[in-house]
C-alpha cells in the first residue's frame, strides 16, 4: 500500500476517559465490524481488562476509511495500556504510530497518566491530536478542557476535536482530522526489513503472536526472520491485520502493522520492543529503545495450603507465557512456607498478576505487603541486592542501605496544593517544578522514594483530594537513606512475611499503627495473642488480642443436629480460609496490613 | 413418683439398653448416666402456635393471625395421624412438648395426642412427660389439667423478671406472673417445675440479670435452662442489628453466665449440660437423652428425628405438612443416614456440651492427641480425666466441637 494512504496512531486516554468507547465507535464506522457483532470494548479481550475499563495488553486493529478526499486509507489503531505500570509498553507502541489522539473527558480534565503519555508521545516526535469526550455529559464543561489541552499541547482552541463517542456525535470529523493532520509513514520501502515488535502474546494454538509495525521494507510468508536482539532466527508461519478477527494478508509493507505467526512457544524470544530484520540481508543498524522490563515492586506469594505450591509454580509459568515482565523466583518463609517472591511493574500489575492467578487457577493465596529493591552496602565493601525485608543483612555487618527514587507527577484542583504539599512531605518527597495547566489546576513534581508509594501514597492522595488528583511516576535513582527493619511478632514469635523496611524515623509510629491494624484484623482465639513491634531486639509496641470468651450456641432448634453440624462445618471452613502462623490463626488480610494503616 | 398412665411398662430386660433409673439418683456430672442417656429414646411433639413472633425467633410458628382454634384442632389430629404412621420405635423414656407455645392447646388437646402416643408405643415406667409454658396461658385449673392428664415436668418460659427485659423481647406476661405459676406447678404435684431464662439482651444491665437471677433461684423450682440471646437471621432482632441497633456483646453474655454459675451454684443448681442447670434428682430426661446422642421422634411441624443412623425432619410450612399428613403421607422434607464413623462424629460434638463430657472414643482420642487438641488441652480449655474428654469452659463448646471436626481421624 502506498504509504500516502497509511496513518498510524493510538489513543492517549485516562481509565474512564472513553477510549474504549471511541475505538469501538471508529471500528463501526468504517464498517470493520457490524453493529450486531459490536461488543463493547471490543480491544480490550481479557477479561480483567474489561471488568476494570482498562487495557493490559497493546492491540491494533486495521481499519478501512474512505475519506472525502475520496480515497481509500488504512488506518492502524494501535491501542496502548493505559496505567503507568506499563509505560514501557506504552512507549513501545507510541513508537509504532506516527501520531495519538489525546482523548479527555470534557467532564474530568486532563489525568496525570494522561500527561505522562502524553509527553512521551511528544517526546517521541508523534503528532498529538486534541479530542474532548463526553461532551454530551451534563457535568462537561468542554471549553474548559480544551483550554487545558492547549496549554499543554499549544496551538488554539480551534484544533481540539469535540465528540461523544458514546452518542457517536463528532466521530466522522475526527477521522477526517486524522487523515489531515497525522503525517504518513516515512518507511523505505527498498531498504532491508525492520519492524518493531510492540506487544506480543501467547495463544494456546498458534504459540506466540507478535505484534508489529513494519517501519523499512517487507515482511512475506515464509521469510526468515532475525530477532535483533535475542539474536533468534524464525520462520514467519503467518502474517496479517485484525480487523479486529484474524486476517492473513501474506506480506506487511512498511509503514504497515499487524501481526507475525513463527510458531514460537517461548516468549522470551520475542520481546516487545526488539526489532525483526531479515536473516539474509539484515539491517545494520536495530529501531532504538529495546530495554529489558524491570521489576519496580515486589511481594510474595503464598498458597494459603501449603498442598498448592506446585499448582503456583504451573500457574506462573502459564502466566509469564504471556507477560515477560513477570519474574519469580522461590521464597521460603518460616510463617509461610514455600512461595515464590514476584517481582512486578507496578502495584496494578500486582494487584492483576494476583487476580488472575486466584481466579484463573482457583489458588487461594496469601500475598506479603508489597517492598522494593534495596540496596545494602556491607562493612567489608561489597553490596547485596535485597528484594525481601528477610533478606536484609544484619545491622552489624551493615554500611548503609540505598533505595530506589522516583519521579513523580501529580495533578490536582489548586485547592489541594497545600494538603498535597503535605502528604507527600510525610511520605519523604522532595518538591521539584510546579506548573499551572489553568487557573485551577496544578501540576506538582516531586522525588520520591518508591517505597513510600508502594504502600498507601496512591490511596491517600485520591482520598485527601477527593478523588481529583491523579499521579504518575518514573524511576529515578537509588540513594542512601536511614532505614531500619521493624519486625513483628505474634505469640512472642517473629513472623519474617511481617518484616517491613521504614525510615528510622518513622519506625516507632509504624510499629504502632501496623500492631494496632493487626490487632483489628485478627480474629480474637482460644488464648490470648500479643501482637509486638521490634527493631532488632527492642520492643517499641505492643497490643493484645484477648481470648474469646464466648463461642456456644444456646440451643439446638426441634433436635436439628444436621444444621447445628452444617454451621459448625461452614465456620470451620471459614477457618481454613486463615493462615496458621505458629498456633495463631491469621487471616490473608493481615499480611498486607501495612498496606491499610493509613486508613485512619 | 406419679403414676405413668395405664400403658407404660418397663422396658424388656437384657436388650442391651440401660433402664431408666430412678430420678432421684440423677446427677449433674454422672458420666455413666451421661453414656446411659445415649440409650434412651424420646419423643418430641412440636406445637407451632404463639400469639404473635417474638423479635429473636427464627423457629417453626405460627401466629394468631394466621391459625384459629380451628385450625389448631385439625393441626392436633394431624400429629396424631402423624403418630399413627409412625414405625415401631420402642419404649419412650420422654415424652415433651414444645414450640411455638404448647399452653396454647387445651389440656384435652394435649391428652389425645398422649393419648396417640400411647396407642403407638409403650412408655417407659418413670417416663418424663414435659411441656414447655407461656406464663400468662397458666391459670390454677390449666396447672392441675396438665398434672392430671399426666404431665410431670413443667418448664416456664419466664424469661426474665425484669419488664423492660421482657419488653424488649416481645413478652407479653407480666412481672410476677412467671413466680406465682412456679409457686402453683410446685403445689400442684409436678415433680419437676423448671423455669427458662434468656439474657445478654443489649439493654439488659448486670445489675438487672443479677437480680432475675436472684429470684429464679429463690423460687421453687429444680431446673433453670439459660439461653444467651441470639442473633438469628430473618428475625426483626436481625434486621435491626443490620439497620445498626446494638448487637449482644459476646463478652457481656460470658459475664452473665458466669454470674449465673456461680449464683445458681451456690444455690443447689449444677450445670449438666451448656445452657441447662438442675438440682440432684431433677435433671431433665429429655435434654439429656438429646445431648448424649438418644434417638427420638420428631412429630409435628418442622420436627426432626433421630433415629440411629437416620435423621429426617418434617416440613416448616403448615399448609404442606397437612396436606402430606391429609394425603396419607409422611410429611418429610429431607433425611440423611449417618455412617457409623458420622455417628461417632456426632456423638461427640453433642457431647461436649455435657458437664460429664464424652468418653474417650476413637475419634475423641485422636482429637486429644493432635496438635490442635493439645493446644486447648494446654491452655486449659480442654480437661482428660481418666477416661473422658471434658471443655471447662462450657462458653467455648463450639469452639472445640469446630477443632474437633477439623481434625480427620487420619491425622492421629
Amino acid at each position: 500500500m502506498d504509504q500516502s494512504r497509511i496513518r498510524n496512531f493510538s489513543i492517549i486516554a485516562h481509565i474512564d476517559h472513553g477510549k474504549s468507547t471511541l475505538a469501538d465507535r471508529l471500528l463501526e464506522r468504517t464498517g470493520a465490524i457490524s453493529e450486531r457483532d459490536m461488543r463493547a470494548q471490543l480491544l480490550d479481550e481479557m477479561d480483567l481488562e474489561r471488568e476494570r475499563g482498562i487495557t493490559i495488553k497493546a492491540n491494533a486493529v486495521r481499519i478501512d476509511y474512505e475519506a472525502q478526499d475520496g480515497f481509500e486509507y488504512q488506518l492502524n489503531i494501535i491501542d496502548t495500556p493505559g496505567h503507568v505500570d506499563f509505560s514501557y509498553e506504552v512507549s513501545r507502541s507510541l513508537e509504532a504510530c506516527e501520531g495519538a489522539l489525546l482523548l479527555v473527558d470534557a467532564s474530568q480534565g486532563v489525568e496525570a497518566q494522561t500527561l505522562a503519555n502524553a509527553y512521551m508521545a511528544i517526546e517521541s516526535g508523534l503528532e498529538v491530536i486534541p479530542v474532548v469526550n463526553k461532551i454530551d455529559l451534563p457535568a462537561a464543561d468542554p471549553d474548559a478542557v480544551a483550554e487545558e489541552l492547549v496549554g499543554i499541547l499549544g496551538g488554539s482552541v480551534d484544533d481540539v476535536v469535540r465528540v461523544s463517542a458514546k452518542a457517536g456525535t463528532g466521530i466522522e470529523e475526527l477521522l477526517e482530522v486524522v487523515i489531515e493532520k497525522l503525517p504518513e509513514p516515512q518507511g523505505k520501502v527498498d531498504s532491508p526489513l525492520r519492524a518493531l515488535v510492540f506487544d506480543s502474546y501467547y495463544d494456546t494454538y498458534r504459540g506466540v503472536v507478535a505484534l508489529v509495525r513494519v517501519v523499512d521494507g517487507v515482511m512475506r510468508e515464509g521469510d526468515v526472520i532475525r530477532l535483533m536482539a535475542s539474536g533468534e532466527d524464525l520462520v514467519v508461519a503467518e502474517v496479517g491485520v485484525r480487523r479486529p478477527a484474524i486476517e492473513p494478508t501474506g506480506r506487511l509493507g512498511a509503514g504497515e502493522a499487524g501481526y507475525v505467526i513463527t510458531g514460537v512457544k517461548d516468549i522470551d524470544l520475542i520481546r516487545v520492543g526488539d526489532t525483526v530484520t531479515h536473516a539474509e540481508n539484515p539491517a545494520v543498524d536495530a529501531l532504538a529503545g529495546y530495554a529489558e522490563p524491570k521489576p519496580m515492586v515486589f511481594s510474595g506469594l503464598f498458597p494459603t495450603d501449603g498442598d498448592d505450591f506446585e499448582r503456583l509454580r504451573e500457574a506462573l509459568d502459564k502466566l509469564r507465557l504471556n507477560d515477560s515482565s513477570l519474574v519469580y523466583t522461590p521464597e521460603t518463609s518460616r510463617a509461610l512456607g514455600f512461595g515464590f517472591r514476584v517481582g512486578f511493574l507496578g502495584l496494578l500489575h500486582m494487584e492483576i498478576v494476583r487476580e488472575r492467578l486466584e481466579r484463573e487457577y482457583d489458588l487461594d493465596l496469601v500475598a506479603t505487603a508489597p517492598s522494593v529493591e534495596y540496596v545494602a552496602n556491607l562493612a567489608d565493601g561489597t553490596s547485596s541486592v535485597v528484594q525481601s525485608p528477610q533478606d536484609l543483612p544484619d545491622a552489624a555487618i551493615r554500611q548503609s542501605i540505598e533505595e530506589p527514587y522516583v519521579k513523580v507527577m501529580i495533578i490536582t484542583p489548586a485547592e489541594y496544593i497545600g494538603t498535597v504539599m503535605e502528604l507527600v512531605q510525610s511520605k519523604r518527597g522532595e518538591m521539584g517544578e510546579m506548573n499551572y495547566l489553568s487557573t485551577e489546576r496544578v501540576e506538582l513534581h516531586y522525588l520520591m522514594p518508591l517505597s513510600e508509594i508502594v504502600f498507601d501514597f496512591f490511596d491517600l492522595l485520591k482520598s485527601r483530594t477527593r478523588g481529583y488528583a491523579s499521579m504518575d511516576y518514573e524511576p529515578d535513582s537509588y540513594r542512601e537513606s536511614d532505614l531500619v527493619r521493624v519486625d513483628i511478632l505474634l505469640n512472642s514469635q517473629t513472623v519474617d512475611a511481617f518484616s517491613t523496611i521504614v525510615h528510622r524515623d518513622r519506625a516507632n509510629t509504624y510499629g504502632k499503627l501496623m500492631v494496632k491494624k493487626l490487632r483489628e484484623l485478627i480474629p480474637r482465639q482460644l488464648f490470648d495473642v500479643p501482637i509486638q513491634a521490634a527493631i532488632g531486639s527492642r520492643i517499641i509496641s505492643r497490643e493484645t488480642v484477648k481470648a474469646k470468651r464466648k463461642d456456644v450456641t444456646a440451643k439446638c432448634y426441634g433436635g436439628d443436629i444436621t444444621r447445628k453440624r452444617k454451621l459448625l462445618e461452614r465456620q470451620k471452613e471459614g477457618k481454613k480460609r486463615m493462615k496458621m502462623v505458629g498456633s495463631v490463626e491469621v487471616p490473608q488480610e493481615a499480611f498486607v496490613a501495612a498496606l491499610k494503616i493509613g486508613d485512619d | 413418683m406419679t403414676e405413668s398412665p395405664d400403658a407404660a411398662r418397663s422396658s424388656t430386660p437384657g436388650n442391651g439398653r440401660v433402664d431408666l433409673p430412678r430420678r432421684s439418683e440423677f446427677r449433674a456430672d454422672d458420666r455413666g448416666l451421661a453414656d446411659a442417656a445415649g440409650s434412651w429414646k424420646s419423643a418430641y411433639i412440636h406445637i407451632p402456635f404463639c400469639s404473635h413472633r417474638c423479635p429473636y425467633c427464627d423457629f417453626a410458628i405460627v401466629d394468631e393471625s394466621q391459625a384459629n382454634e380451628v385450625d389448631r384442632q385439625r393441626y392436633v389430629d394431624a400429629v396424631i395421624s402423624e403418630i399413627a404412621m409412625e414405625d415401631p420405635f420402642g419404649s419412650l423414656d420422654s415424652v415433651n412438648f414444645g414450640g411455638g407455645t404448647p399452653s396454647l392447646l387445651t389440656s384435652d388437646q394435649l391428652e389425645q395426642i398422649l393419648n396417640a402416643l400411647k396407642g403407638r408405643f409403650t412408655l417407659t415406667t418413670g417416663v418424663e412427660i414435659s411441656i414447655e409454658v407461656n406464663p400468662e396461658d397458666m391459670d390454677q385449673r390449666a396447672i392441675e389439667g396438665l398434672v392430671g392428664r399426666g404431665f410431670t415436668r413443667l418448664s416456664i418460659g419466664a424469661q426474665s423478671f425484669d419488664g423492660q427485659v421482657l419488653g424488649v423481647l416481645g413478652r407479653e406476661h407480666g412481672v410476677g406472673v412467671a413466680q406465682d405459676v412456679a409457686v402453683e406447678a410446685r403445689s400442684a404435684g409436678f415433680e419437676s417445675v423448671g423455669i427458662d431464662l434468656i439474657y445478654g439482651h443489649p439493654s439488659e444491665s448486670a445489675r438487672s440479670w443479677r437480680a432475675t437471677v436472684e429470684q429464679a433461684i429463690a423460687l421453687p423450682v429444680d431446673h433453670i435452662s439459660t439461653y444467651a440471646l441470639t442473633v438469628e437471621r430473618g428475625t426483626t432482632l436481625s434486621r435491626d442489628v443490620l439497620a445498626g441497633a446494638p448487637a449482644p456483646d459476646p463478652d457481656d453474655q460470658a459475664d452473665r453466665y458466669e454470674m449465673f454459675c456461680d449464683l445458681a451454684g451456690n444455690a443447689g443448681f449444677a450445670r449438666y449440660e451448656v445452657s441447662n442447670h438442675a438440682r440432684p434428682g431433677h435433671v431433665c430426661v429429655y435434654n439429656l437423652s438429646t445431648w448424649s446422642h438418644g434417638e427420638y421422634l420428631g412429630f409435628g411441624l418442622g420436627a426432626h428425628d433421630h433415629r440411629r443412623g437416620e435423621r429426617s425432619r418434617n416440613h416448616q410450612r403448615l399448609d404442606r405438612y397437612l396436606e402430606d399428613i391429609e394425603g396419607g403421607i409422611r410429611p418429610r422434607i429431607g433425611s440423611e443416614t449417618l455412617s457409623v464413623s458420622d455417628q461417632e462424629r456426632d456423638r461427640f460434638m453433642l457431647g461436649v456440651r455435657l458437664a460429664a463430657g464424652v468418653a474417650l472414643t476413637p475419634f475423641a482420642t485422636a482429637f486429644a492427641s493432635s496438635e490442635r487438641g493439645k493446644r486447648l488441652i494446654d491452655a486449659g480449655i480442654v480437661d482428660i480425666e481418666s477416661d473422658r474428654l471434658v471443655v471447662t469452659h462450657p462458653m467455648l463448646t463450639d469452639a472445640v466441637a469446630r477443632e474437633a471436626l477439623s481434625v480427620s481421624v487420619g491425622d492421629c
